[in-house]
C-alpha cells in the first residue's frame, strides 16, 4: 500500500492522471483546465505533462463541450469534461440529456458513450450566485446517465477513474467545499468498493441517515453530536445515486426502523424524495416514522451571506431525527 | 427607405441571390466554374441520375406509407435531391456523416438500407442502423444537435494524426436552413474553426423552415457567416448535381489534408411539405413552387444525358423500373415490419446491468404475463 495524504481535489487529479498514463485515449476538456489547471486547479499540471491535445481548453460554451466531447466519444476517445461551476451546466443540458444520454439506446446498442461530466456542486463556499447548485435530480431522473457524487479522498481518486472506465456516461459530482479536505489515500490499489456501491460510514442501531456528496460529512458530524445523547446513527454515503443501491439502504432501515434524508438541494421534487418513496415501499412494516427530508430550502440558492441558514448543519439534521423519534 | 421599427430594414440581404456555383443550368447545360473542375464519364452521370430518381422514388413511397398510416411522420426531400446525392457521392469510406432527419438521399450513399430510415418513422426504433459500419450517424431530430457531433468527431480524426495520409477522413454535417439561427451550430463553428478541425458544414438551404422563410433566420446569405467564424464558405446550387458533387468533393479534400473546415450553403429548395403533418398552402405561394420546378435537380440531368445522346430510352426506362421495383420492395418490407416486443424498451439504456432497468423489466414481464394466465383460466 502506498499511503499519500492527498486534498479531495489533489485526489482527483491524481487518479485523472493515472488514467490518462493507463489510456491515450483519456481526453480532459473544459474551460480553463490548461495552463490555468482549472478555477479549483483540478486539472493542474496535466497539459503540462499530456499536451494540449488531451487537455483541451476550449472555448467558453458548455453546450459546446458537451457535443464535442459525444463526437469525440463517437471516435473513440474517452473525454472528462469540466463544467467549471455546477450552475453552468444548464447550458449543455441538451446535449447532455437529449443527446449523451440517449445515443446507446437509439443505436440499438452499437454506440458507445464513455463521457464524464465532471461537476463542482453545492455551497458553502461563499460564492455568488450560480456558484453553489445541487442540480442531481436533474440528471438522476434522465435514463441513460450514471450519476455519482463523491464524499472524500478515497473515493474521489477511484470513482474518477471507474467513471472514466465506465462505458456509460456519468455525472461525476464533487463537493467544492470539501476539495480540501483531507485523507490517506491509496494511491496503488486497484482494489476498489464497486462503483455502484452505498457504503455504510458510521454503523449504527436506531436511525438511518441517508446522504451523498458534501452532506455526508455534516452528516457523521451529527452523528458523533448524537452519540453523546445516546443515540447511534447509521450514516450511509450512497456514492451513486443511478443507480441506487437500494438493497443497502434498505437493509439498514429494516434494522433501524427510521430513516432521515440529508441533502443541499431544495426539498420539493429533491432526489430525497425518490429516497423516501423506495423506503416507504421497502421497509414500509419496519417503519416507526415517516421517512424525513432536511435539504435547501424550495427557493433559489440564496445570496452567500445567508447560505447557512439554507444548506442543512448538524442542528437541522439533530431536529429532524428528534422528530423521527417523536412519532 | 423607410424602416419598420419592429423589423427593422427590409430583409432582402439574405434572400438576395449572390451567383452560386453552377456546373450544369437548369436546361441542362453544362457550364465551366473555373474553381471547380469536374471531370465526369457517362457512366458516372448515369450512375449519378440513377441515384437522383431513386431516392426521389423512395422518399415518395414514404410519403404515401405515411398517408396510408404505415408511418407516423416523413421528412420528405422533394428537391433536395441533387444537394444530398451530389454530397453524398463526393464522401469516401473514411468520411463520417452527421446527418438530420431529412438525408434520405446521403443515407442511400452511404448503403443504408432504407427500411431502416423507415422503422424510426414508423415508431419501431430511433435508427436501426450502426453508424460505424456506414459511416452515416443516427438521424438527429433536435435541431443543429449533430453539428457538435460532426466537429468533436472531427477533432477526433484529429488527434488520430490520420490527416494528410490515404487513410484520412473528415467529417461532415448536414443541417438546414433553420439550424443556422441554433446556438449549437454557431458553437460547432467556433470549435471547428478555433481547432481547425477536418469538417465540412452542409447547409441545405431550402428556403423554410416548417413555415418560416429565410428572413426569419438571417439578414445576410448564410455562406457569408463563415467568414465571421474564419473559414470560408461558398454557395452552390443545390439542386445541380455536378456542383454539389464539385464543391464538396473540394471541400473534403481540404478537410481530410488538414486545411480545416468549410461551410457550404446548398441553395435549394423544399418542394413538399416540412413533414406530412405540414400544410404549406398556409405560408408560401403556389408561384413560387412552380419557379422552383423549373429547377428541378433530376429533370436537368435528363436534359443533359439526352442532349448529349449520353443514354437512351432503354435506360431512362430501365432506372424508373429498379425505382419501382426498390420502392415496392420497401413497402413489403415496411408492411411486414414487426412491432418491437414490449421488453426490448428497457434493452440498451446501460452498457451494464443497471438494477432499476432490471428491476422494472421483471415486474413489467410479470405483469404483462399476468394477462396471459387469466386468458389461460
Amino acid at each position: 500500500m502506498t499511503a499519500e495524504t492527498l486534498t479531495l481535489g489533489k485526489a482527483i487529479n491524481t487518479g485523472l492522471r493515472k488514467a490518462m498514463e493507463n489510456d491515450p485515449k483519456v481526453l480532459v476538456m473544459g474551460e480553463d483546465v490548461g495552463k490555468l489547471g482549472g478555477v479549483f486547479r483540478i486539472t493542474d499540471g496535466l497539459q503540462k505533462d499530456f499536451g494540449e491535445e488531451r487537455v483541451i481548453d476550449t472555448p467558453l460554451a458548455e453546450s459546446g463541450i458537451v457535443g464535442t466531447a459525444i463526437g469525440l466519444a463517437l471516435r473513440g476517445y474517452r473525454p472528462v469534461v469540466e463544467i467549471q461551476f455546477d450552475g453552468f451546466v444548464f447550458p449543455a443540458a441538451d446535449q447532455i440529456i437529449t443527446q449523451l444520454a440517449k445515443m446507446r439506446m437509439r443505436s440499438l446498442g452499437a454506440l458507445e458513450l464513455p463521457v464524464v461530466i465532471r461537476i463542482p456542486c453545492g455551497g458553502g463556499i461563499g460564492a455568488v450566485e450560480h456558484h453553489s447548485e445541487s442540480p442531481e435530480a436533474y440528471f438522476t431522473h434522465t435514463a441513460g446517465l450514471r450519476v455519482v457524487a463523491c464524499s472524500n479522498p478515497a473515493d474521489a481518486f477511484t470513482m474518477i477513474q471507474q467513471s472514466i472506465a465506465s462505458p456509460d456516461p456519468v455525472v461525476f459530482f464533487e463537493p467544492k467545499r470539501r476539495y480540501w479536505d483531507k485523507a490517506d489515500v491509496d494511491v496503488d490499489s486497484s482494489d476498489w468498493t464497486a462503483f455502484d456501491a452505498a457504503r455504510v460510514v458510521r454503523p449504527g442501531d436506531h436511525a438511518t441517515v441517508l446522504a451523498y456528496g458534501p452532506s455526508v460529512k455534516t452528516c457523521l458530524e451529527a452523528a458523533a453530536a448524537a452519540a453523546e445523547d445516546g443515540r447511534s446513527l447509521e450514516v450511509i454515503d450512497l456514492r451513486s445515486l443511478n443507480p441506487l443501491d437500494m438493497d443497502a439502504v434498505a437493509a439498514s432501515v429494516d434494522r433501524t426502523g427510521r430513516c432521515v434524508v440529508v441533502h443541499e438541494a431544495p426539498v420539493f421534487n429533491g432526489y430525497g424524495a425518490e429516497l423516501a418513496a423506495r423506503v416507504t415501499e421497502r421497509c414500509f412494516y419496519r417503519l416507526e416514522a415517516p421517512v424525513l427530508r432536511v435539504g435547501g430550502f424550495s427557493t433559489p440558492y440564496p445570496p452567500s451571506r445567508l447560505e447557512d441558514h439554507y444548506l442543512p448543519d448538524l442542528d437541522r439534521i439533530l431536529d429532524a431525527v428528534d422528530r423521527t423519534f417523536a412519532w | 427607405m423607410t424602416i419598420d421599427s419592429v423589423r427593422g430594414a427590409p430583409a432582402t440581404a439574405a434572400t438576395a441571390e449572390p451567383e452560386p456555383v453552377q456546373l450544369l443550368t437548369p436546361e441542362g447545360e453544362r457550364v465551366e466554374h473555373p474553381d471547380y473542375p469536374l471531370e465526369l464519364t457517362a457512366d458516372d452521370i448515369r450512375a449519378l441520375y440513377r441515384d437522383l430518381v431513386i431516392t426521389r422514388r423512395i422518399d415518395l413511397e414514404a410519403v404515401a406509407l405515411t398517408r396510408q398510416g404505415e408511418l407516423g411522420l416523413w421528412a420528405s426531400l422533394l428537391g433536395q435531391e441533387a444537394a444530398q446525392i451530389g454530397s453524398g457521392r463526393a464522401l469516401t469510406d473514411h468520411d463520417m456523416v452527421f446527418p438530420t432527419y431529412r438525408e434520405h438521399g446521403v443515407a442511400w450513399c452511404r448503403d443504408v438500407n432504407p427500411l431502416n430510415l423507415l422503422g424510426l418513422f414508423r415508431g419501431v426504433n430511433h435508427g436501426g442502423w450502426d453508424p460505424a459500419e456506414h459511416g452515416f450517424h443516427l438521424y438527429t431530430v433536435v435541431i443543429g444537435s449533430q453539428t457538435l457531433h460532426a466537429t468533436g468527431y472531427a477533432m477526433g480524426i484529429q488527434r488520430d494524426g490520420v490527416l494528410g495520409s490515404p487513410s484520412a477522413g473528415a467529417a461532415i454535417a448536414y443541417f438546414g436552413d433553420g439550424a443556422t439561427s441554433q446556438g449549437d451550430v454557431n458553437e460547432a463553428f467556433v470549435f471547428a474553426s478555433v481547432f481547425n478541425a477536418p469538417i465540412v458544414f452542409f447547409c441545405q438551404n431550402n428556403q423554410w423552415a416548417i413555415s418560416e422563410p429565410l428572413e426569419k433566420q438571417s439578414r445576410i446569405p448564410l455562406y457569408k457567416r463563415a467568414q465571421g467564424y474564419g473559414f470560408p464558405g461558398v454557395r452552390v446550387d443545390g439542386n445541380d448535381v455536378f456542383a454539389c458533387l464539385a464543391v464538396t468533393r473540394k471541400a473534403m479534400e481540404a478537410a481530410r489534408t488538414g486545411q480545416g473546415p468549410m461551410l457550404i450553403e446548398a441553395y435549394t429548395y423544399r418542394m413538399g411539405a416540412h413533414t406530412t403533418t405540414d400544410d404549406p398552402t398556409r405560408y408560401r405561394m403556389k408561384a413560387e413552387e412552380e419557379s422552383w420546378k423549373l429547377k428541378d435537380p433530376i429533370e436537368r440531368v435528363k436534359a443533359y444525358l439526352t442532349r448529349g445522346d449520353l443514354a437512351d430510352a432503354a435506360f431512362f426506362d430501365g432506372v424508373e423500373d429498379e425505382a419501382k421495383a426498390i420502392a415496392a420492395d420497401l413497402r413489403k418490407g415496411c408492411l411486414a415490419m414487426p412491432d418491437p416486443e414490449p421488453l426490448s424498451m428497457f434493452e440498451h439504456v446501460y452498457a451494464d446491468r443497471h438494477p432499476l432497468m432490471t428491476e422494472e423489466q421483471e415486474q413489467f414481464a410479470a405483469y404483462l404475463a399476468s394477462f396471459e394466465e387469466e386468458v389461460a383460466s
